[in-house]
């Protein structure tokens, strides 16, 4: 029987599951959307249904102030979604809420990742292997170079620094949704129990993940804070912020950056990044292909980041893969 | 090589200038002979190990990795050195890593036969950072801003000496540098270099502002619009040195062939001007110099079209003689006896300027108008010849600058302490009239010449009257008149506006001009000179 998933179809705009009528993660309105975890270029609004993990729907909530539409689906629970296809969102390991979508339809098996770390991260569960026949994956650090170190390095790195200059304060510039919560409770984790100095950008999705179990030690608004107050602390703000006028009133800050691209110094330099901080919620190159070989699927889809080189592996490893051309994600910040 | 490779990464992250010198110093004075004798070399650029090269390092890697995979990470990273330290399989084994000594000897014993089984054994006993600094190391593309005269200043920051005794000991060491060292470090006896073509620090000149000098006490000469330059031969060996003390024998052979007495001379390099602009013979303007620097060999076309020679000022040291610590009068005196024994082609004196005071010198110096000459130079008389800028002794004294009023296009951030500041702007001028459809082109770039305070209220006009963004560059609506000043300006076919500016910078904001008032091409055009 030759098998072609044509039930599933990839337009530039996001994954048509085409006997359902749903969209995964797509970059203009539908009438049913499935969403893969609450970054903005993911989870876009507007759309008539939105079917995500609980935490997911939260975060859109926060962001687009409703949730009309929403329909919650829990890790595991599997759902009808008509025309003979069945979803299942299954832990990613990237952020709160994060999953894979599990389509099946008639003994089909096909997995979206989503995007997807394989490390461990305090503030999600982590990510699970699963059988399929076509594995549609992300390939954001789809290049042998990017091999992420281990999170407890980084945050020595940070911690050094910080204890290293107590008249200063380091300015961490990280991703508002998950980047910022993992590198907190990272910190806690290796014991720190400073009050830790938050962008106003940062709150809400802080208070979020408290609401959801993540225990985030003492923060504060760096808008609260009196004059020297911030000295030998520790503050994380947006990237974007890193070098505004909003950075101007923190006491002669050592600027920080806590991303994946941080591994190539051009990318650290342009960034006018002091302390360069490699931890990313993204694969590597090592769980790029750790996951192809796990999962062991009959076709590999590559969705969005360097899929050339992703492309090349399987090539190599006589993997049978194609590069989906999807536009509208971004992976600037990660 | 762990510490050294720490440094590397720290100086790639450092902008200030401060706190690379600090780093620097830092790591000079904890680390131990020979290691960081090797690696100043290294950072300035000394060392060249002829069995290692870029093309090795590829070789080196896609013996391991698949080609496309090794040509797509090298298209992303944009290093070899830096993709290759990323790909190298980690090794089994706990890292061992070398000290940058043996790392050294190592690879200088590596031959094309033998590097490409003798460098996988260095790079397995490194971890990536260790890796990425041995490749640099070892291929001599550090490109991390360090010049030689910010690593002196650096080594004089970390030993308390000054920097000018640093210059003069230097140049005659070779790396590891260990009696340089031994001097500094551990107050042993300075290296001996009586027989060598060393740079000599140079004596510099403070500006003059707004100050009258009795010429009893002091002589006036021209300043020369060349590039400063020390002729120094020693040893049988001629060499050229530019301000920074890098030798420009290379690009100058007529220069160094043609000093044949044993001295140290301080002279401006100027090239003649005789289509240039110049009178017959004489200097022509800086844009005709221009053609000859920075080029590692020259054309013998070249050195016809644009002949260079030196116009000096000085003698340090005359046959055995040093010659600083007499006063100017009397090196003066040893420089005009000098004079008539060098080829005449190649080297001329910079007149004296016979003023009996300091009211008739003003009025000369506005009467000038050869464009080789920048200013006036004013020498203490009973002046020693001292490295460095010591208030009271030398003072230059700039023709005035030209000036133009042109328009803000496009500001850039900063960086540094300036990184949240829109602190570089680029400024046009109309190409007609403005009132008839005229449209502005770019003329110049400065970033300096204006206040903090000046700078802040730049900073917020650039936010507030943005009309476009290209990365960190903002487009502004083009409202705001600047007052430029400049040295002079030039025919550039490099130019969209077909004029290059010296030396630009703001010297006025006029946030009172309309910007249709501003000078239009034709003004700036005037001022051309070549």
């Amino acid at each position: 029987m030759a098998r072609d998933f044509s039930w599933i179809r990839p337009e530039p705009w996001g994954i048509h599951v085409v006997p359902a009528d749903c969209w995964i993660d797509p970059s203009r309105p539908v009438d049913r959307a499935l969403v893969t975890h609450g970054h903005a270029d993911h989870a876009r609004g507007g759309h008539g249904h939105t079917f995500a993990t609980p935490a997911t729907l939260a975060i859109m909530k926060l962001r687009y102030a409703t949730d009309e539409g929403a329909v919650p689906t829990p890790y595991g629970k599997r759902l009808a979604l008509g025309g003979g296809v069945y979803a299942t969102w299954i832990p990613a390991g990237h952020v709160l809420g994060s999953a894979q979508i599990l389509l099946e339809r008639a003994g089909e098996r096909v997995v979206v990742t989503g995007d997807f770390k394989r490390r461990p991260d305090p503030t999600c569960p982590p990510f699970e292997v699963t059988a399929c026949d076509v594995l549609i994956t992300e390939a954001t650090f789809g290049l042998p170079v990017f091999r992420h170190p281990p999170i407890e390095q980084e945050i020595a790195k940070l911690l050094n620094a910080r204890a290293a200059n107590p008249q200063r304060c380091v300015l961490v510039g990280a991703y508002a949704l998950g980047k910022a919560q993992r590198l907190i409770a990272e910190l806690r984790r290796a014991g720190h129990a400073d009050t830790i100095w938050l962008h106003g950008a940062m709150e809400r999705m802080c208070r979020l993940y408290e609401d959801w179990g993540i225990d985030l030690g003492p923060l504060r608004l760096m808008s609260d804070a009196a004059k020297g107050e911030l000295a030998g602390s520790i503050v994380v703000a947006p990237p974007s912020a890193l070098n505004d006028r909003w950075s101007r009133r923190l006491p002669d800050p050592i600027t920080a950056m806590a991303s994946g691209w941080m591994q190539v110094r051009q990318r650290a330099r342009q960034r006018m990044v002091e302390l360069p901080l490699i931890i990313s919620d993204h694969a590597d190159w090592d769980e790029l292909t750790q996951t192809v070989i796990d999962v062991n699927p009959a076709e590999t889809w590559i969705t969005h980041g360097r899929e050339e080189a992703m492309l090349r592996w399987c090539e190599l490893n006589q993997r049978k893969a194609k590069a989906l051309a999807l536009v509208g994600y971004e992976d600037e910040d990660d | 090589m762990e510490e050294f490779a720490a440094l590397l990464d720290a100086l790639v992250y450092t902008r200030s200038r401060n706190a690379k010198l600090k780093l620097l110093a830092d790591y000079l004075r904890s680390t131990p002979d020979p290691d960081r004798g090797w690696a100043l070399a290294a950072l300035t650029d000394g060392l060249d190990f002829p069995a290692v090269k870029s093309a090795t390092i590829r070789n080196l890697l896609t013996e391991r990795i698949d080609p496309v995979l090794w040509t797509l990470s090298r298209e992303y990273v944009g290093d070899s050195a830096e993709t290759a330290s990323l790909l190298w399989p980690e090794p089994p084994n706990a890292p061992s890593p070398p000290t940058v000594a043996e790392a050294v000897d190592a690879l200088s014993r590596m031959t094309r036969a033998t590097v490409m089984s003798d460098l996988p054994k260095l790079l397995d006993r490194l971890d990536a950072n260790g890796r990425y600094a041995l490749l640099k190391l070892a291929t001599g593309a550090m490109r991390i801003g360090i010049s030689a005269r910010l690593a002196k200043t650096a080594f004089a920051q970390a030993f308390d000496v000054a920097v000018e005794d640093v210059e003069e000991h230097w140049h005659g060491q070779s790396a590891p540098y260990t009696p340089l060292f031994d001097w500094a470090a551990h107050g042993g006896e300075a290296p001996n270099s009586d027989d060598l073509p060393l740079f000599r620090p140079f004596m510099l000149a403070h500006g003059l502002e707004d100050t009258q000098l009795d010429l009893t006490h002091y002589a006036a000469e021209w300043k020369w619009d060349g590039i400063r330059v020390q002729v120094v031969r020693a040893g049988g060996e001629t060499r050229v040195y530019s301000r920074s003390g890098d030798d420009i024998s290379g690009s100058f052979p007529e220069i160094a062939e043609a000093l044949q007495i044993d001295a140290v001379l301080d002279g401006e390099l100027l090239v003649r001007g005789v289509h240039q602009g110049g009178e017959e013979g004489g200097a022509a303007s800086f844009n005709a110099l221009q053609q000859r620097l920075g080029r590692k060999t020259v054309s013998r076309k070249m050195r016809e079209e644009y002949p260079a020679f030196v116009r000096l000022y000085d003698v340090l040291i005359l046959e055995g003689q040093d010659l600083r610590a007499l006063p100017w009068t009397e090196r003066r005196g040893a420089l005009e006896a000098l004079v008539p024994r060098l080829d005449p082609i190649r080297f001329d004196i910079s007149a004296v300027i016979p003023a009996a005071d300091f009211a008739e010198l003003t009025t000369i110096r506005s009467r000038a108008r050869d464009d080789a000459i920048e200013g006036v130079m004013l020498k203490r008389r009973d002046s020693p010849y001292v490295a460095g800028r010591k208030t009271g002794l030398w003072y230059k004294w700039k023709r005035d600058p030209l000036l133009v009023d042109c328009v803000l296009m496009y500001a850039q951030r900063g960086s540094g302490k300036r990184s949240s500041f829109y602190s570089d702007y680029t400024f046009g001028c109309w190409d007609g009239d403005p009132d008839a459809g005229a449209e502005l082109l770019p003329v110049g770039k400065a970033y300096f010449g204006f206040t903090d305070e000046e700078l802040k209220w730049l900073d917020r006009h650039v936010r507030t009257h943005t009309v476009n963004r290209f990365g960190p560059v903002r487009e502004t609506d083009k409202s705001l008149v600047f007052e430029v000043a400049f040295d002079s300006v030039h025919a550039s076919k490099r130019h969209k506006s077909g004029v290059a500016m010296r030396f630009p910078r703001i010297n006025r904001i006029r946030a009172d001009k309309p910007a249709h008032e501003a000078d239009r091409m034709d003004a700036l055009k005037a001022l051309i000179r070549d």
